[in-house]
């Protein structure tokens, strides 16, 4: 069951448009800020709120890769892994990453600290290569740096 | 005419298809262009990439551009290239593409050799499979008992989510995910909630969807006996294609008609075929001397014994509206005009016949299901038309899309862009109103409803007539609100294009008065109203076309008269009759005879049992809604001693001295009798060649020419090759031999054309893409208003009266409405497992505030005494059902037929009450 808040989120959103159904991307990433992810059981209800079916809700929640339908870590790592980042390193970050914290990518560290995801293009070319940490844009990373990056997040 | 230069070589077009996308137009001409997205009934989106060509600028342009044919309007004068280099590479590269991660696993695939993403990676000529790297591959759902679905074999058209969505309004299906992990299934696994959903065996180009009761008894297509037949599991008549091998039923396809069912049929009509492989068939005369049991005797023996039966004593018969025109005239010749009976509910019957009278009236006609779609204002009163004329849905949600693709259209988008159509118009829809006793699964589509007991319904119909034309009867005492909306109808109604929906579901026939007027007074004031009514079986309006007695008045002679004999033809009285009558025939009546394909209640009873055969075992005749009469034909020759009634009352004939000889040898025999002994049948014989045609001295073959097995397919009982079933009846042989060209549409079992494997060989039969068959043959319209249709100042119009009061309800009683389901309240379709499956379990149902006054809760047991049943089933608590009214589902197998609407009593069921139905 959704919380009061993000009903009322949820709400708020829905007297933007003129039907409900076009704040489906946007309840979706309510519950997501909530949660950390959006559960089978989120999509149902997100669909009941909208008036809209549970597969007209997951059509849209499976379309965007930043809607996360399967539970997350207490932070996401987003690796950069477009041309750019590519050439500026970004596979021997990866692998440092994917040593230092014991997973691969798409997987979740043991304590649910940290979740590995790839993504294509975070924007910031001219830091390549870079990652984003939930909000965070992390930028010019070598393996030496990431300790200490990955320190300031619990 | 038009120019179009196609690789160079002018060709003409129709003037109409200018402005028509190039891939429909080429298709039309012949050509073949390879395409996956685009389909005739939801046109193009430009999505598959794979029906690539040329267009050059003019005829100095060597060069030219690659577009998506499906994307560009023809224009006069246009010059295009199929066979240009380039576009043939392109072709072959997107096919190689969209084939990267199919499984290539067609030899155990049912879609194989009538795929259609067989048939255009052949054409493209993509032999060779030059990808290395590992597939992708999904979990794939249960999705019921009807549909079958293999993801892996998807190649991204979305065809399936746009038929699902758009076409029939399903909200339980769609795409989910992206890149190459686009998935097209159900959110979670389940039963596909659309009553259409079998549709997308066919819509899906290649084998994800599949047809799971067909995978049980798996047959190529090339290998299955195929005929052209008629749906007889509701009254709109829907061509199909039965396919069957080794005596046994396979599957049911959609066979086109462009004026009825064009490329889709309902789950029931698709589905509900396999009652006729039942293990409960009744295969041979079954006779039942001094008590016992019914036991097998030979056909002659029971012709004999029949012949002896109306030999003495004085005979009735009650015919059927789920059997053939000529059954019911053969009984009614049989037992003479004045001794036959219609063999359905009596208040079916009155409905019917006031639909027919109607008609005949006029000014306004009957819409096809093909008219409907072309409508722009709706108004329907009382139907729950997914449950009482499913296909109906389909033409009703294109016709509320009218007005806004008029609109898009002023903002110069083609006809054919169904995407930015979509994108243009957002959700809004033409008007419709509808006035029904509860919520529906259309209502989303309605503009507004009311929800109100039968009588009222009538009433607000009457009251838009009135508002229409005030010469139509007023209705007194309409709440405020009520005048209000019917004002708001009345308003709406006067456009282009109203149509009129009614029917059957209410039980009500002052609703089929209403509409009448409201038809009637829109055309008096210039506007082309279409009627549109539901009925409920195969064949009642052809049946209600004859004279005949109602069925309480055959219980009445049989009570009264002492009559000796019944005969009853495809008919279970249970189903038609109150308990009190139903017992009535049986005690009172001395030999009852019934001819029926499958035992129920009335079979039970018999002392003589004859084998009838069912739609896909005989020929005959049926009539549609809209008196559209239609010929099926027999797809294969039964086992046993099963043959049409017909058949077996024309034997009767000789046998019990009334005729010195058959007098109807074969199926034109009857059909000539039929159109001379009643006017309104006069064409009925011509809607299809006579069984003497012939096309260069060959009959047509319901086998294909690809037909397996045909020298072996007895090899274990004798090495003999078998000769072919006779068949006297049809210009059709149980045979590959033949006419091996495309017959006259009317004898067109199956499409079929070189390269052209799966049933978009369509394409080849139609006159022009989405038109008329070549030799078209819709069938005929038996009914059309008197006069014809006269300029509004010529009408001469006589309303209908007697608007029934308001609807009060009652202290102690309350209304009882009947609510007709897909699954579960046709008879037939029910001895198909995946139906049945799918069907509604008894219950009652009222609305909440209801439910809380008798203290009730939903699923507890209820109850209540309507006429002389009683029947105990856990209440449903229904949202919309009006105060006072409790609705029963109708037709389940083991419920009587208490002519509904009718007052009863409900209580709590005791403890220890069984559930299910007695006699009070």
């Amino acid at each position: 069951m959704l919380s009061e808040e993000e009903r009322k989120e949820i709400e708020a959103e829905c007297a933007l448009y003129e039907h409900r159904r076009p704040a489906t991307s946007e309840a979706l990433k309510i519950v997501q800020r909530h949660r950390g992810w959006v559960s089978d059981e989120a999509v149902k209800d997100v669909a009941e709120i909208l008036g809209a079916s549970a597969d007209e809700v997951e059509s849209v929640a499976t379309f965007y890769t930043l809607i996360f339908r399967q539970k997350v870590g207490r932070h996401v790592i987003l690796i950069c892994d477009s041309v750019s980042c590519y050439i500026m390193g970004y596979e021997t970050l990866k692998e440092h990453l994917g040593r230092v914290l014991g997973i691969e990518l798409g997987q979740t560290t043991s304590d649910g600290r940290f979740t590995l995801l790839p993504n294509a293009c975070l924007g910031v070319c001219e830091q390549a290569p870079a990652m984003m940490i939930d909000e965070d844009v992390h930028g010019h990373l070598t393996p030496e740096k990431i300790p200490d990056i990955l320190s300031r997040y619990a | 005419m038009a120019v179009l230069y196609v690789d160079n070589q002018p060709h003409e077009i129709r003037p109409h298809e200018v402005g028509k996308n190039l891939l429909k137009v080429c298709l039309g001409l012949g050509f073949n262009i390879p395409y996956f997205c685009w389909h005739p009934a939801f046109q193009s989106v430009g999505a598959c990439r794979q029906c690539a060509i040329k267009l050059f600028k003019d005829e100095h342009d060597t060069k030219g551009k690659i577009v998506m044919s499906c994307m560009v309007s023809a224009k006069d004068g246009m010059r295009i290239s199929i066979d240009d280099p380039e576009a043939i590479e392109f072709r072959a590269r997107v096919i190689e593409w969209l084939m990267l991660n199919h499984p290539h696993d067609c030899p155990v695939c049912d879609e194989g050799g009538e795929c259609h993403l067989q048939d255009m990676t052949v054409m493209t000529g993509h032999t060779y499979r030059r990808n290395r790297f590992a597939k992708r591959s999904f979990r794939n759902q249960d999705m019921g008992p009807l549909v079958a679905h293999e993801m892996n074999r998807c190649i991204q058209c979305y065809r399936c989510a746009r038929f699902y969505r758009h076409s029939a309004g399903g909200r339980d299906f769609g795409v989910m995910g992206w890149h190459d992990r686009v998935f097209f299934g159900r959110f979670e696994d389940g039963v596909l909630q659309s009553e259409f959903a079998g549709n997308l065996v066919e819509v899906c180009p290649t084998g994800v969807f599949t047809d799971k009761t067909q995978a049980r008894h798996f047959t190529r297509k090339w290998d299955l006996q195929t005929a052209p037949s008629v749906c007889v599991h509701c009254g709109l008549g829907c061509n199909t294609i039965p396919g069957e091998r080794y005596g046994s039923l396979r599957r049911i396809r959609n066979r086109y008609n462009h004026r009825v069912n064009g490329y889709f049929l309902c789950d029931r009509g698709r589905y509900g075929y396999e009652f006729v492989n039942s293990p409960h068939r009744i295969r041979q005369p079954l006779l039942r001397e001094n008590q016992a049991a019914l036991r097998p005797i030979s056909a002659q023996a029971a012709i004999t014994h029949l012949g002896n039966l109306l030999h003495s004593g004085r005979a009735i018969g009650i015919g059927s509206p789920r059997a053939s025109l000529e059954t019911n005239y053969a009984l009614a010749k049989l037992v003479g005009a004045e001794n036959f009976y219609h063999g359905m509910p009596t208040k079916h019957l009155r409905i019917v016949r006031a639909m027919l009278d109607v008609l005949k009236r006029g000014p306004a006609p009957s819409a096809s299901l093909h008219d409907m779609e072309k409508c722009n204002t709706i108004f329907m009163m009382g139907e729950d038309i997914h449950n009482v004329g499913p296909l109906m849905v389909l033409s009703l949600r294109q016709a509320v899309l009218q007005k806004p693709i008029a609109e898009a259209a002023k903002l110069h988008i083609s006809d054919f862009e169904d995407a930015v159509i979509r994108e243009a118009i957002q959700q809004e829809k033409g008007p419709f109103f509808t006035g029904v006793p509860g919520f529906t699964k259309l209502d989303d589509q309605v503009t507004q409803a009311y929800r109100g007991a039968p009588h009222d319904i009538a009433r607000l119909g009457f009251a838009v007539a009135h508002m229409i034309d005030p010469a139509a009867p007023a209705v007194e005492d309409l709440p405020v609100e009520r005048v209000q909306f019917a004002q708001r109808i009345a308003k709406a109604l006067q456009d282009k294009k109203p149509l009129i929906v009614a029917g059957y579901n209410c039980g009500s026939e002052s609703i089929v008065r209403a509409s009448a007027n409201v038809a009637w007074a829109l055309r008096k004031k210039g506007f082309a109203a279409h009627l549109a009514y539901t009925v409920p079986e195969c064949n009642s309006m052809g049946t209600a076309l004859m004279d005949g007695g109602e069925i309480d008045d055959a219980v009445q002679a049989i009570a009264s008269n002492g009559i000796d004999t019944l005969i009853v033809a495809e008919s279970n009285l249970y189903r038609q009759l109150s308990l009190s009558g139903f017992d009535t025939i049986l005690r009172r009546i001395k030999h009852l005879v019934v001819l029926d394909c499958l035992p129920n209640e009335t079979t039970a009873w018999a002392e003589l049992v004859l084998p009838a055969a069912t739609f896909a075992e005989g020929s005959g005749t049926l009539v549609n809604n809209e008196c559209r009469a239609q010929r099926f034909y027999q797809v294969f020759s039964p086992a046993g001693d099963v043959r049409e009634s017909w058949k077996w009352l024309s034997a009767a004939m000789v046998a019990s001295g009334r005729a010195q000889s058959e007098p109807w040898p074969d199926l034109d025999a009857v059909l000539a009798a039929l159109a001379r002994d009643i006017p309104v049948f006069a064409k009925v014989p011509g809607i299809t060649p006579p069984s003497s045609f012939r096309l260069m001295g060959m009959p047509v073959p319901r086998e294909s020419h690809r037909f397996s097995g045909r020298t072996a397919i007895d090899a274990d009982q004798t090495i003999h090759e078998r000769p072919p079933e006779p068949d006297a009846d049809t210009p059709l042989r149980h045979s590959m031999e033949g006419y091996p060209l495309q017959p006259p549409a009317s004898l067109l079992g199956r499409y079929w054309a070189p390269g052209w494997n799966s049933d978009h060989a369509l394409n080849k039969f139609q006159q022009e893409i989405d038109g008329p068959l070549r030799e078209d043959a819709p069938g005929v319209r038996l009914v059309e208003p008197s006069g014809g249709q006269p300029s509004a100042e010529a009408l001469n119009i006589e309303y209908l009266g007697l608007v029934p009061p308001a609807f009060q309800r009652r202290a102690e009683e309350w209304l009882v409405i009947p609510a007709y389901h897909i699954f579960g309240s046709d008879e037939l379709s029910m001895h198909s497992p995946g139906i049945a499956e799918l069907a509604a379990k008894p219950y009652l149902q009222l609305n909440q505030a209801d439910a809380d006054s008798l203290g009730a809760t939903p699923g507890q047991l209820m109850t209540m005494t309507v006429e002389s049943a009683v029947c105990t089933f856990p209440l449903k608590v229904g949202p919309g059902l009006p105060d006072g009214v409790v609705a029963i589902p109708f037709g389940l197998p083991g419920l009587p037929g208490v002519a509904l609407p009718a007052w009863g009593k409900i209580r709590p069921a005791q403890p220890g009450e069984p559930t299910g139905v007695r006699q009070a």
